[in-house]
């Protein structure tokens, strides 16, 4: 029998909302939305056990219940903690709140090499984000910064070691979505590192979603690897069809190129269905999709700079008003410039470009 | 004909006195200040023997930096094109590989790097963006062509000489600019 479940109230920045039992603070603050909703590295939906450890989703529970109206005594992890009736919750309320993310969000920068110039998760980071909302300037660390061995991860999947902020996020993914986990964290506190025993190659057909759950650039696509910033390809909807999985995604275009293809994103960052390898690696031509239109951007994202969606194009009038003439091109930019070589189709390469890519043009006399 | 507004003003002319009519004394007063020009001090100079100095924050053509062991530090980062309001910049970047570490400062760089200058409105906002001390506008500015296709620059343009293989190109090069911000 459908048992009526239980609505409880709960009230977070002085916003109350009638959420049903069992539901986390965390999830009761999406349910509201907007800028009430703490910020999660960790924690993820659609994995189950995800959240927990890296505790910027903290807040502070200033009255536990109708029942017990005491506080809690420490700032919890909303994202694991459940709602009470009558529960009072500030977020971006409590100065305490505020002050626990920054330190939060500087122990996470600790060891953080911050090379976003060189990092492809650049402008859909997480932790950019975060660094952006909560970081100091500068920082207090007067140490070297960890380094790892370089690990390989086979031919899909690029590690960055030194970005990682240990989320657990790629574990959990590979315990839920594939049939064998290969990949773990190896060693204790510092040492801790996202690894194979000994030395394989990630190659589960569902194991490039590790990529799209990764907050940070530790884990990206290498057949996107240093082929263009994010935020100069175009995103558009897509899909195929497929016999291992949605088959929904989002392209990242240059002119008709695909450069990358992820999984659809929500509003929070989070994977709407999961996409196997062969649609993610392997489908590098646009006339292996449908394409739907673009993809909605937020407008404070970087990657909005020159997307943009339900354009049109205004009519040429140049013809019509000169009879017919086309108008007279001075220069056409491809006869000169070497960047974007028609000759060179980067989306057909699986590694990134080197030297030896671009070694044969030699077009400007 | 009806004036279209009410604002029409009617000038009188008066016929010309006697000495104005003589034209003559007009003229030599015109010839005098002429003349006393010659003895005032030029306001131009002689252009290209002769170049005025620039002013510290003149924003000219950009270079491309190099650390000083000679790698390039642009790791093609893409920032300063992002900047860049007129949209002149492109770039497409590359991996290093392992014998090239003498060549690049990162691990990704820019295996091609274009400013178009047609587009460039020297404002400097690339050099602000630039997270890796990589891009510079310097005291020079683009010499003029007469062709568009030549005003594309690539490296081979932009970047700095080599400050070990070629220092006096590199010396010569390095603007003074950064030595003048440090102070
Ligand atoms: S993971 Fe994010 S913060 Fe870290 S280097 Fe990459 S883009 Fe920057
Ligand atoms: S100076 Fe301004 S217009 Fe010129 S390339 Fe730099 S950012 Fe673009
Ligand atoms: S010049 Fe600077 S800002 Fe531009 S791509 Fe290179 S490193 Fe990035
Ligand atoms: S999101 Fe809650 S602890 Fe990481």
């Amino acid at each position: 029998m459908a048992e009526e479940v239980k609505k409880i109230k709960v009230t977070i920045d002085n916003i109350s909302i009638d959420v049903p039992m069992g539901t986390t603070i965390l999830q009761a603050a999406r349910m509201i939305g907007g800028d009430v909703v703490p910020p999660a590295m960790c924690y993820y939906t659609k994995l189950e056990g995800s959240g927990g450890k890296c505790r910027t989703c903290l807040v502070e529970v200033s009255k536990g219940s109708e029942a017990d109206p005491r506080p809690m005594p420490k700032l919890v992890a909303s994202c694991r903690t459940g709602v009470m009736d009558g529960m009072e919750v500030k977020n971006m309320t409590s100065p305490k709140v505020e002050d626990a993310r920054n330190g939060v969000v500087e122990f996470l920068l600790l060891n953080h090499p911050l090379d976003c110039p060189i990092c492809d998760q650049a402008g859909e980071c997480h932790l950019q984000d975060l660094g952006y909302e909560h970081g100091k300037q500068g920082t207090r660390y007067e140490f070297k910064r960890r380094t790892f061995d370089k690990h390989d991860l086979g031919p899909y999947i690029q590690l960055h070691m030194t970005r990682c902020i240990l989320c657990y996020r790629c574990v959990f993914t590979a315990d839920q979505l594939t049939n064998k986990r290969v990949h773990g964290i190896l060693s204790r506190g510092d040492h801790s590192e996202i690894a194979t025993h000994i030395e394989k190659a990630l190659d589960n057909d569902f194991i490039g979603n590790v990529i799209d759950v990764c907050p940070v650039g530790a884990l990206t696509d290498k057949t996107f690897r240093f082929k263009n910033r994010v935020w100069f390809t175009k995103p558009v909807n897509a899909h195929r069809e497929c016999k291992c999985c949605s088959g929904k995604v989002t392209l990242w275009q240059r002119g008709e190129e695909v450069l990358r293809v992820t999984a659809r994103k929500d509003q929070w960052g989070e994977v709407e269905d999961w996409i196997c390898n062969e649609c993610r690696f392997k489908k590098k031509q646009s006339a292996d999709w449908t394409i739907e239109g673009p993809t909605h951007v937020s407008r404070h994202s970087v990657i909005s700079q020159g997307h943009y969606e339900g354009m049109k194009k205004p009519t040429e009038t140049f013809s019509a008003v000169h009879e017919g003439r086309k108008p007279k091109l001075l220069m056409d930019i491809h006869s000169v410039s070497e960047v974007n070589d028609p000759s060179i189709d980067l989306s057909a390469i699986d590694g990134p470009a080197t030297s030896a890519t671009y070694n044969h043009s030699t077009k400007k006399s | 004909m009806a004036s279209l507004t009410n604002r029409v003003k009617v000038l009188e002319q008066q016929p010309l006195s006697f000495m104005e009519r003589l034209y003559l004394p007009a003229i030599f007063k015109g010839m005098a200040i002429t003349f006393s020009h010659i003895f005032k001090k030029k306001a131009t100079i002689r252009y290209p023997e002769e170049k005025r100095p620039f002013s510290p924050v003149f924003r000219g053509l950009q270079v491309l930096n190099r650390d000083e062991e000679g790698r390039e530090n642009c790791t093609a980062c893409g920032l300063c094109a992002v900047a860049c309001p007129a949209e002149a910049i492109t770039m497409e970047g590359a991996e290093r590989q392992k014998n090239e570490e003498h060549l690049y400062r990162e691990e990704k760089y820019a295996a091609k790097y274009e400013i178009n200058m047609l587009r460039c409105i020297f404002c400097g906002l690339c050099e602000e963006a630039c997270p890796k001390d990589a891009i510079y506008l310097s005291e020079t500015f683009a010499p003029s062509n007469f062709t568009r296709k030549s005003f594309i620059y690539s490296k081979d343009e932009l970047l700095i000489p080599h400050p070990i293989n070629d220092k006096e190109g590199y010396d010569a090069a390095r603007v003074s600019r950064v030595e003048k911000l440090k102070k």
